[in-house]
């Protein structure tokens, strides 16, 4: 009946509109008399909208807004944002214009026409509050919803995401089918598949949302299931009926234990308090007298049970309270029913959640995996960097370097250095690599020319001054840059992740390490196998004295190797300083897990430390993933997993075989 | 060929004599048992000193004798003071807590003393259980069986898995390094049962001993010179016959000592263990005088200064390498206690607290490169002048 | 020969190195008492048979048996076969060169070899008497107390056959040990190895032909990893094969 009410009344209101328009057509005059439909629509509640409370205006708003007139979504907005006026004198409202100071252009709502002027202290603001505002919020969502222009339904639609509610089904419904837009229309379905299973009222049509969505990893298909599922533990003598079960624990099993079901007796009263042991001890100690506590000598009670005797002989006596004792717990358990309850009354529906709930927890360990496995790759990448300039050094010239590490944190310096003098970070980052190469290109030829040179065929003393070079250095970095950790910022166009979905992303800075370590790889492959120095390089470390016969001076090759490991070092760097903060300890951090890439993928050769640092980046993050909350046990673990590894292949995955790797 | 092993090497005698006259001067001069002289703090430095000479020898057992530079052994260092550490703060809390608990006027409970211990012990890490590794921790004999035992395990194990594999050289020195990396960041971790980074405190304490701590210090001072008496003359011992001979052999040439019938592994391997015990005693001795022990102390970087110690005293001499360990460790406690005055060059001040270790970076590079026989070198040039 | 008669027997033993067969189907015999040159082109072996009958190299198949009980050598490592009876002397003279020739001789001497019997050995009146007697045999009494660096190359080369002779094997084998000498020095080394022979087996392996025929003894010669000839030197120089793959060329 109201409904047909309300037909016809919008009717009318069409009617009405259709013969304003045709006056304002035909006359323009301010004067003429004016069809204001919206305006006897307001006025029709006018009291309740000049002081309008969140408790009564929600029919209000349904009216303004199911009227059908064109100005009431702009109404609405205006409403929301303070601009609508009320005339003191006739009670009509207006949209206000401040034209000078204290004097207000009056609007009107229909036409849009200005139509007097006022001085403010004849009208009175409309300033609703927050909670009326959110109301009206939501009712222009409506008209939001079915707006012409594709933004403001896709803001729309983010606005329901953000505050989902009851009142939103029906309009969004309303507006699928008229949907012209597919992208929006499969949003608004899903998002109507989410508010159904949220608000609903036919069992059957959320049971049908529910079971659409398996395939979904959004977080917010996950946060609109969980509540359905979500369950409360309750204790009660009997099982109550018709209430939607999830099921019924006994107390003594893992999940509830037996004092636990007992603690919950007592918080629901059904069952006397219980003293713990440390009350039982105060209340023993009230009771000392000449020695005794209820007749046990005090000496005695350091044993329970001696307490127990003491307690009870005072309860005896009616000076303490009775004793809970294990029977009457058992007895009190026994009595009673413990279950949980799920807050959703209808089963089909909580079935229906649980199972969508399963099959998305599959795809997210899934997506996880794949996620664990990109993390792998990455940390992989960073190691691979780290060590290549190892496997050069160490691997290829057997030089074993303990100031690696420190010349990974020197190139990660220079691009902090960069960076301070240039402000344009691209520019400063593909200034930072080619100069961190040549600091510590040099950095590597000096100390080759200096140190090492002297030290070949003495592999320990060289790792006992090239360690001298290490703290000296790091100690170094730590005067000049001081011991917090100094920020190399990133590009603006390697900020970000690429998102797959909600489980699955990858930031573009680890891309970028990725690309960077195989661009190496392509690098040092060119390098050896292609070029002159790759040639004479392989020829000094097979057969050092041969190669000098040949014209070769080893001499120089072995200062241009080492520091061309180093300058590779030094990119690395960069790119670790990118990933990670820079301080003095960047290349202790990782010198360790180096060497370890080196030695686990066999020395001498550039696909082994390939393969060490995919095996060691994917184990550590195997662990990690086993243990999520401790990656310091990760490394543990790891390079323990290392030393075994060794036993079975002690010159790495990829082994040199034959009499030359024997010596 | 008949004599005793001390008389064939007189550097036995003299060093022994010097440590005596050292300690006895000490004595005569220390605030706790004599003149007054030497502070108490200062007689923990000295004590330590001693201790770090003693695992500068074990160091030099395995590193200049035997060639194998292990980069573990301030690991096993470590974990001996781990070790005692367990009982003494488990001791001392232990008597904390019954006195607390004796106040209520109720005697406690066995269970209410453990809950006691535990919470004080292990609140730091949000835990209250006591690890299964504290099991002993409340008697003084295990746990100092477990001083010398707990090392020795995890240098037999990974002694017998390196040295099986035939890892050597530079690799064998990486993965020692990496073990002992592993168990630093494993103490690290707070549910390691050892505290994580806090460590274990309180050690300079003794249970049960009113003492003042200035007796206390010339205890341990009297109990760690006895160490490295005991310690360099069971190691001149090993070095000194056909067994010093063998190892020697290993160090310049494994292959040929194989050929000759010795089972390599196993010489290697025993040695390893041995020097790891003698480094756990001395780190036993050591940390009751720091009176903290945490995870920091056994990062690989200590290692390396050991290693470095003894090349710096002298490889393959044992007074070389408790030369080198003293000498560096007073020094540096000089530098970077402050005591060291800065020097002002006008445009900069050069602060030792920041500029010793660059000093000391360089000073590794210097050594290696120059005198690669180390301080003991000069004794020998010197005696050789003498004899010509 | 009978079975008695063999002291280590190498039969069809083979092993490669990435995919080149070093040894190839070898078979070798020689007696408790003997002395046997062996010869051969680089390449042809000769090393890696050594390694193999003293357990640095495990061949892909094969057997190696050794003394009365035909015991396998190929499951045993280094130190044990060199405990059953196996010495074995470098191409370069290997002694330990910071110790005393004393220290060498009685690191050599025949003794337990576990590390607590090593541990707890002092050198007996006998021992040190067997030492000095070593030293006499291979001409270095005089020099028993000098560091072994210090000594000449011929001096280290007896050195190293004095310390095989202390650990009293009974197969010793021999890698050049002429290379570098002064000619009386290899006059010394030839007596020091017939005389050896006398009581074991003695494998050599030279390439100096002089040497080989004053040694006067067996001889075979190895060719790409197998046997190609054997007999008396003049036997085998005759051969057409050996002086096509090694004397012609």
């Amino acid at each position: 009946m109201t409904q047909l009410l309300h037909a016809c009344r919008a009717l009318f209101c069409v009617a009405l509109l259709t013969l304003a328009q045709i006056c304002a057509a035909q006359d323009s005059t301010p004067d003429t008399v004016q069809v204001s439909p919206l305006q006897d629509v307001l006025q029709a509640d006018a009291a309740l909208i000049a002081k309008a409370s969140r408790k009564t205006i929600g029919p209000v708003i349904d009216r303004i807004a199911d009227s059908g007139l064109p100005a009431a979504a702009g109404f609405l907005s205006d409403w929301q944002e303070k601009n609508i006026w009320q005339r003191k004198a006739d009670g009509l409202f207006f949209r206000g214009e401040e034209v000078a100071d204290r004097l207000y252009a009056l609007r009107d709502l229909d036409s849009g026409l200005i139509v007097g002027e006022s001085p403010k202290d004849d009208l009175n603001q409309l300033k609703p509050n927050s909670g009326v505002r959110g109301l009206i919020a939501t009712a222009l969502v409506r008209f939001q919803l079915s707006d012409p222009d594709p933004v403001t339904r896709a803001e729309a639609l983010l606005a329901i995401e953000r505050r989902p509610g009851a009142e939103l089904l029906a309009p969004l419904r309303a507006s699928i089918a008229a949907e012209p837009d597919a992208t929006l229309k499969a949003r608004k379905q899903r998002i109507e598949r989410l508010l159904t299973i949220g608000y609903g009222q036919d069992p059957a049509d959320r049971i049908a949302a529910i079971r659409a969505m398996p395939t979904d990893l959004g977080v917010d298909v996950r946060a609109a299931l969980n509540p359905l599922v979500a369950t409360t533990l309750t204790v009660a003598q009997k099982l109550p009926d018709g209430a939607n079960l999830a099921r019924i624990l006994t107390p003594g099993s893992a999940d509830l234990t037996r004092l636990q079901a007992y603690d919950m007796l007592v918080e629901a009263n059904l069952a006397p308090r219980r003293a713990t042991s440390a009350e039982i001890k105060t209340l023993l100690a009230d009771h000392i007298e000449g020695g005794q506590v209820g007749g046990v000598a005090l000496i005695r009670l350091s044993d329970p049970q001696a307490r127990a005797l003491a307690y009870q002989a005072l309860a005896g006596q009616g000076l303490l309270p009775p004793l809970v004792t294990d029977a009457d717990i058992d007895r009190a358990l026994a009595a009673h029913v413990f279950f949980e309850t799920y807050a959703e009354p209808n089963a089909d529906v909580t079935a229906a959640a649980e199972l969508a709930l399963a099959s998305i927890a599959t795809r997210v360990g899934l997506n996880q995996s794949l996620d664990l496995g990109l993390d792998a790759i990455s940390l992989a990448s960073i190691y691979f960097l780290a060590a290549i300039g190892l496997a050069i050094t160490f691997g290829l010239m057997g030089v074993i370097n303990m100031a690696h590490g420190e010349f990974i944190m020197m190139g990660a310096y220079t691009g902090y250095v960069v960076q301070q003098v240039i402000p344009n970070h691209t520019v400063s980052i593909l200034l930072a690599i080619p100069l961190a190469f040549a600091v510590t290109f040099a950095a590597g030829v000096a100390m080759e020319r200096l140190v090492i040179r002297h030290l070949y065929h003495r592999p320990l003393e060289t790792l006992l001054a090239t360690f001298g070079i290490s703290i000296a250095l790091q100690q170094l970095a730590k005067n000049i840059f001081g011991t917090q950790a100094r920020p190399l910022t990133a590009p603006d166009w390697l900020d970000g992740a690429l998102v797959m979905n909600d489980v699955l992303a990858i930031s573009y800075i680890r891309i970028a390490i990725f690309v960077l370590a195989l661009i190496f790889l392509a690098f040092f492959l060119f390098l050896m196998k292609r070029t002159r120095l790759g040639l004479e390089t392989r020829a000094v470390t097979q057969n050092p004295r041969m190669a000098a016969a040949m014209g070769i001076n080893p001499g120089r090759v072995n200062m241009l190797t080492f520091g061309l490991g180093s300058g590779i070092a030094g990119i690395a760097g960069v790119a670790i300083g990118l990933y990670a903060k820079v301080t003095s300890e960047l290349g202790a951090d990782y010198i360790v897990q180096s060497f370890m890439t080196v030695v686990v993928g066999g020395v001498g050769n550039i696909w082994g430390a390939l393969l060490g640092a995919t095996m060691i980046g994917g184990l550590q993050k195997g662990i990690e993933w086993l243990n999520p909350s401790n990656t310091l046990a990760a490394q543990t673990y790891m390079i323990i997993f290392i030393i075994i590894f060794i036993q079975f292949r002690p010159r790495g995955i990829i082994a040199l075989k034959g009499r030359a790797a024997g010596d | 060929m008949r004599k005793s092993f001390i008389a064939q090497n007189p550097s036995i005698l003299i060093f022994l004599a010097c440590l005596a006259l050292f300690t006895l001067c000490v004595t005569v001069l220390s605030e706790g048992a004599g003149a007054g002289l030497i502070s108490t703090s200062f007689i923990k430095t000295l004590g330590k000193t001693l201790c770090l000479c003693l695992v500068a020898i074990a160091m030099d057992l395995i590193w200049g004798y035997c060639g194998i530079l292990s980069l573990g052994h301030f690991a096993f260092f470590g974990l001996g003071g781990y070790m005692i550490g367990m009982w003494l703060m488990y001791a001392r809390t232990e008597m904390i807590v019954q006195n607390a608990l004796a106040q209520g006027g109720i005697p406690p409970t066995p269970q209410e003393i453990t809950d006691g211990i535990g919470s004080q012990i292990f609140g730091v890490v949000g835990s209250s259980d006591f690890p299964l590794i504290w099991a002993f921790a409340d008697s003084l004999t295990l746990q100092l069986l477990l001083v010398v035992l707990v090392p020795a395990v995890l240098a037999l194990v990974f002694g017998w898995l390196a040295f099986r594999s035939r890892v050597a050289g530079v690799y064998l020195s990486i993965l020692t390094q990496a073990m002992t990396l592993a168990l630093a960041l494993y103490l690290f971790q707070n549910d390691s049962g050892l505290r994580g980074n806090n460590g274990l405190s309180g050690l300079q304490n003794l249970p049960g001993v009113t003492a003042p701590q200035a007796l206390v210090s010339m205890w341990f001072f009297w109990a760690s010179a006895l160490a490295l008496g005991l310690g360099y003359l069971l190691s001149a011992w090993v070095i000194s016959g056909k067994f010093g001979s063998v190892i020697r052999g290993i160090r310049d040439n494994e292959a040929r000592v194989r050929f000759l019938g010795y089972p390599v592994e196993s010489f290697k391997l025993m040695l390893f263990t041995l020097t790891a015990m003698i480094a756990a005693i001395a780190g036993a001795l050591y940390y009751p005088q720091a009176g903290i022990i945490n995870p920091a102390e056994i990062a690989p970087i200590a290692s390396i200064y050991l290693a470095v110690w003894v090349a710096i005293g002298g490889r393959g001499r044992l007074y070389g390498a408790g030369l080198g360990a003293a000498f560096f460790s007073l020094v540096s406690t000089w530098f970077t206690g402050g005591q060291a005055p800065d020097i002002n060059l006008g445009f900069y001040t050069i602060q030792w607290v920041d500029w010793w270790q660059v000093m000391l970076g360089l000073s590794f590079v210097l050594v290696t490169l120059f005198a690669p026989k180390g301080i003991g070198g000069l004794f020998d040039l010197l005696q050789r002048k003498n004899d010509a | 020969m009978t079975q008695m008669n063999t002291l280590l027997e190498v039969s069809g033993v083979s092993v490669s190195f990435d995919g080149f067969r070093a040894i190839n189907n070898l078979s070798f015999q020689i007696g408790p008492a003997e002395l046997r040159a062996v010869i051969g082109p680089n390449g042809a072996g000769k090393t890696t048979f050594m390694d193999i009958v003293t357990g640095k190299t495990r061949p892909d198949e094969g057997r190696v048996l050794f003394g009365e009980k035909s015991i396998s050598l190929l499951s045993m490592s280094e130190a044990r076969i060199a405990q059953a009876g196996v010495g074995r002397k470098f191409q370069k003279p290997t002694v330990f060169e910071d110790q005393s020739v004393r220290e060498n001789l009685m690191m050599a001497l025949k003794a337990p070899r576990s590390w607590w019997a090593v541990l707890r050995f002092r050198a007996a009146a006998q021992d040190i008497a067997r030492v000095e007697e070593l030293a006499e045999e291979v001409g270095l009494r005089s020099e028993l107390d000098r560091t072994a660096g210090e000594l000449s190359h011929g001096q280290k080369q007896w050195l190293e056959i004095g310390m095989l002779l202390a650990q009293e094997p009974r197969l010793l084998l021999v890698d050049e040990p002429a290379a570098g000498m002064t000619p009386e020095e290899r006059a010394h080394t030839t007596d020091l190895l017939i005389e050896a022979a006398k009581t074991r087996a003695v494998v050599v392996v030279e390439h100096d032909m002089e040497f080989v025929r004053r040694l006067n003894c067996k001889v075979t010669v190895l060719h790409e990893g197998s046997v190609l000839a054997e007999g008396g030197l003049d036997h085998v120089t005759a051969n057409p094969q050996v002086i096509d793959v090694y004397l012609g060329r």
